[in-house]
């Protein structure tokens, strides 16, 4: 694809093929053809189905204001492309360029993005996750399950996880004024996300709505009855509940299972990429021809010391597709870098939070609007000196000038007074998790000596 | 001194006789995006900079953070929401809120779908067989006033009275002592608190009588998180949103109904493709929008923007309508395009303060010029440009004259 006629030629008449038809790869399909691509256009994705929103299944689907059927994804234009829909993808030839299906069919491509996202992790032992009651909220049939688990009136919900999801799910299970415990293994919520100042706030905020909230426990064993379903939850400190409904919000498992054996630099922290949406391959060399975007993509953010960051936010996911997409039809010198700020939203016992930046890039957080006791306020974070995220409780409407602070890289804290201003600002360590919380091992083996030699090999770990 | 100085582009806009076509000074005026004035005010044209501007938390509403109050600023015990800072704003626009829209009131622009539809639909059988047409005076200020009086729950046969205290209150809003007999900011004053009386008069009439439908009723009997408003509160607010309610809209519809028959293509695709209102409205709120300056604003410290530091407590002009023109934003922005997209204009301004009734706005405008292009007949401008408002902040003409039918 290196000279003009090429690429008019591909435009024309080449195949792409989508792997993952969810939010960025449905928004990728647009884009493409929004940018004029005529040529053949593949969607592959495991679940059955138009592709739908899933922000909402924590949310107004739970509280069975919105069927989980009536969350399909408005369209912004036909995208005249096949569907293979319900089954997945297992495997990636790119000495052929072959996508290979889990029934064996094989679809051709000359380019491929690579949109699988993530699934949500699964409760450790798999006889226990078995149990009716216990739920992971992942897919619109989970949410329609969860929801119908609700309804029927549970004695008392265990949500295990009190990060974004687990807390969301937690607050709508006070709105239905059902009983629920949170356990979370974190000093609080959220503070694997937002670090301990917030965690602090979200922790009264949950108690104050009545959750029963459990920090620093782990949930050990789910035990069930005679007929298989779930009866009561262990604790690590000894203690028990019993509990009819669980619902595991232990975060997400990126989808590059598949992938193994490909050749590109995907395991457990996503598929590396550049900034154009190029994935690179296990040497972390650029490909030419494979793209990624979404949850699943992991992309150096110039703005945070070019580092690798997969985020598993919404709009992310709608900009990279379309940045992706973009660049999969453009020659080398028409192609963008994606280099937006990072931004997301809960909603959770009446508090709209939003965040822009990457808030776990920082090593100081202060109050700078509002009041944290009335839950009103922003918090801006700093690295080194310099603003590197904000998180808004019910003010997010301040958000785009704590962006420009972060464009800017202006200085942390943020010197000049606002009319709202608390009294006491100043700025406190942010205090995340220990690595430990988050490390995942190593994944690769270096060989050879000589510089033509030197190769990575994947270390698929066993677990 | 005596000298006789070039006026500057900011009074040229100022001034009565660039009223009806202030874009070309606008355009002047983008070439510095920060401009300071001879008093030591600033004006910002462009459209990055007045939306990081409404963004910023050290942007105050409040007028006693001017180091030199300006006359037209009011300046009172108890300032509505609009001329508030937060947390006093917050809180007085929360509650307001409540009995306005979602979360809590979700429902209220929508089910006034009828009411609206059928003020307008009245208003224009009275025009059928009417040859010559005010479109100002015979519709788009009645038919905003119902609403808003409705709304409020302010008896529609008042409406002459606070109609004189309205005109009298926005006369005032741009008093220029250089220019202006003291007599307009004296009649601005005393029309205020006429009003405010009256208002308030309505207010003591609906207290310990909950269970009212109209804004004034829910918000004198209110039991929300944040307790109840107090009465100079209350009085406060609805003269806002009644100031508010007369003043814009008239503006937009009568500015909307101007641009479709200067596109006499536009009003034709309107009587046949309905749906077309929509994005068309948002692009008169772009094009052609009825408020054009938000007139100040005060820097409560050190403001940089576009690499000017603006000193604490200046007096900051916002040209909303010059930012909604601003090439560096919008393609072909001297183009009125009712297709186009990414159109995030300033018509409703940006950030905390954005317009509480804009959704109410859109949906009158909407309604109003479906129905104008659906029903008049073969409608044509009698004088282009028409006659406009004194003001160059809340800009659109005083009245629009039409011709339907064959004419004469």
């Amino acid at each position: 694809m290196t000279s003009a006629d090429n690429l008019q030629a591909f435009k024309r008449e080449g195949r792409i093929v989508v792997v993952g038809a969810s939010l960025a790869g449905l928004r990728a399909a647009e884009a493409l053809r929004e940018e004029g691509f005529t040529g053949s256009l593949t969607m592959i994705g495991d679940e059955l189905g138009e592709p739908y929103d899933r922000p909402p299944l924590s949310k107004q689907v739970l509280t069975g204001w919105v069927p989980a059927e009536n969350t399909k994804l408005p369209r912004r234009r036909e995208v005249d492309a096949e569907w293979l829909l319900g089954v997945p993808a297992s495997g990636l030839d790119l000495a052929t360029n072959h996508v290979r299906l889990a029934d064996g069919r094989e679809v051709p491509f000359d380019r491929v993005l690579i949109s699988t996202g993530v699934r949500g992790r699964p409760w450790f032992v798999e006889s226990e996750a078995a149990l009716d009651g216990v739920f992971v909220v992942r897919t619109r049939e989970h949410a329609a399950g969860l929801q119908r688990a609700l309804a029927a009136g549970p004695s008392r919900v265990l949500v295990i996880g009190a990060g974004f999801t687990g807390s969301e799910i937690a607050s709508i299970c006070r709105e239905r004024d059902i009983p629920v415990t949170v356990a979370e293994l974190a000093p609080a919520p959220l503070v694997g996300a937002l670090g301990a100042m917030i965690g602090e706030v979200a922790a009264d905020m949950q108690r104050a709505h009545g959750v029963d909230l459990r920090c620093g426990v782990k949930v050990t064993r789910l035990e069930g009855d005679a007929q298989g379903r779930l009866r009561r939850a262990h604790f690590d400190d000894g203690s028990t509940i019993d509990t009819d409904v669980a619902v595991v919000a232990l975060g997400g498992v990126r989808n590059t299972d598949w992938l193994q054996g490909s050749g590109l630099a995907a395991g457990v922290w996503g598929i590396a990429c550049d900034t154009g949406c190029r994935a690179l391959d296990l040497n972390g060399l650029v490909t030419d021809d494979v793209f990624a975007a979404g949850d699943v993509a992991r992309c150096p953010n110039p703005i945070y010391e070019y580092r690798l960051i997969s985020l598993e936010h919404w709009a992310n996911a709608v900009e990279q597709a379309e940045v992706a997409a973009h660049n999969m039809v453009s020659g080398q010198a028409d192609r963008w870098p994606h280099l937006s700020i990072p931004r997301f939203w809960s909603i959770q016992f009446g508090v709209n939070i939003k965040s822009v930046g990457v808030p776990t890039f920082a090593d100081e957080v202060v109050v700078t609007q509002g009041s944290v006791p009335d839950h009103r306020f922003v918090a801006a974070y700093g690295y080194r000196g310099r603003v590197t995220a904000a998180v808004s409780f019910n003010n997010a409407k301040w958000l785009d000038h704590y962006q420009a602070l972060i464009e800017t890289a202006a200085p942390s804290p943020p010197p000049c007074p606002a009319p709202d201003q608390p009294a006491d600002a100043k700025p406190v360590p942010v205090d995340f998790p220990g690595p430990t919380l988050l490390a995942q091992g190593a994944t690769v083996v270096v060989t050879g000596h000589d510089p033509s030699e030197r190769r990575v090999t994947a270390a698929y770990q066993h677990r | 001194m005596t000298t006789t100085e070039t006026p500057s582009t900011l009074q040229r806009i100022l001034d009565y006789s660039s009223r009806a076509d202030p874009y070309p000074l606008y355009a002047e005026l983008r070439r510095t995006p920060v401009a300071r004035q001879e008093d030591g005010s600033y004006v910002v044209s462009t459209y990055r900079e007045i939306t990081d501007l409404l963004h910023n938390p050290h942007l105050s509403s409040d007028t006693r953070n001017l180091s030199h109050p300006t006359a037209g600023a009011e300046e009172q015990a108890t300032p509505a929401f609009i001329n508030l800072d937060p947390p006093a704003h917050d809180r007085l626009r929360r509650m307001t809120m409540r009995h306005f829209g979602p979360p809590h009131t979700p429902g209220l622009v929508t089910g006034m779908e009828d009411d609206l539809t059928g003020i307008v639909g009245s208003l224009i059988d009275d025009l059928a067989g009417k040859e010559q047409i005010d479109l100002v005076d015979d519709f788009a200020y009645p038919f905003p006033v119902t609403v808003i009086c409705r709304l409020l729950g302010v008896p529609h046969e008042d409406e002459p009275r606070f109609h004189l205290w309205v005109d009298d209150v926005v006369n005032a809003i741009d008093y220029n002592p250089k220019t202006d007999p003291k007599e307009k900011l004296e009649k601005g004053i005393q029309a205020r608190n006429e009003l405010r009386r009256y208002l308030g008069g309505l207010v003591d009439q609906r207290h310990g009588r909950p269970g009212g439908e109209d804004l004034l009723a829910r918000l004198a009997n209110d039991d929300g998180p944040d307790g109840r408003m107090t009465d100079e509160e209350i009085v406060a607010t609805a003269n806002l949103l009644l100031i508010a309610g007369h003043e814009t809209t008239v503006n937009l519809i009568t500015n909307g109904m101007l641009t479709l028959l200067r596109h006499p293509q536009v009003l034709q695709r309107l009587r046949h493709e309905p749906d077309l209102v929509v994005p068309l409205t948002e692009e008169l709120l772009r094009y052609e929008p009825p408020v054009h300056i938000i007139p100040w604003r005060a820097a409560y410290s050190d403001i940089t923007v576009a690499d000017t530091v603006i000193p604490k407590s200046s007096r900051i002009m916002l040209m909303l309508a010059s930012g909604s023109r601003d090439p560096n934003r919008f393609h072909e922005p001297d183009r009125f395009d009712p297709d186009r997209r990414d159109n995030q204009h300033l018509g409703f301004g940006s950030g905390i303060h954005l317009c509480f009734g804009g959704p109410l706005a859109r949906r009158e405008t909407q309604i109003a010029l479906t129905e104008l292009a659906r029903r008049l007949d073969r409608p044509r401008l009698v004088a282009d440009p028409p006659p406009y408002r004194r003001s160059p902040v809340l800009r659109g003409p005083v009245h629009l004259h039409i011709e339907q039918g064959d004419g004469y």
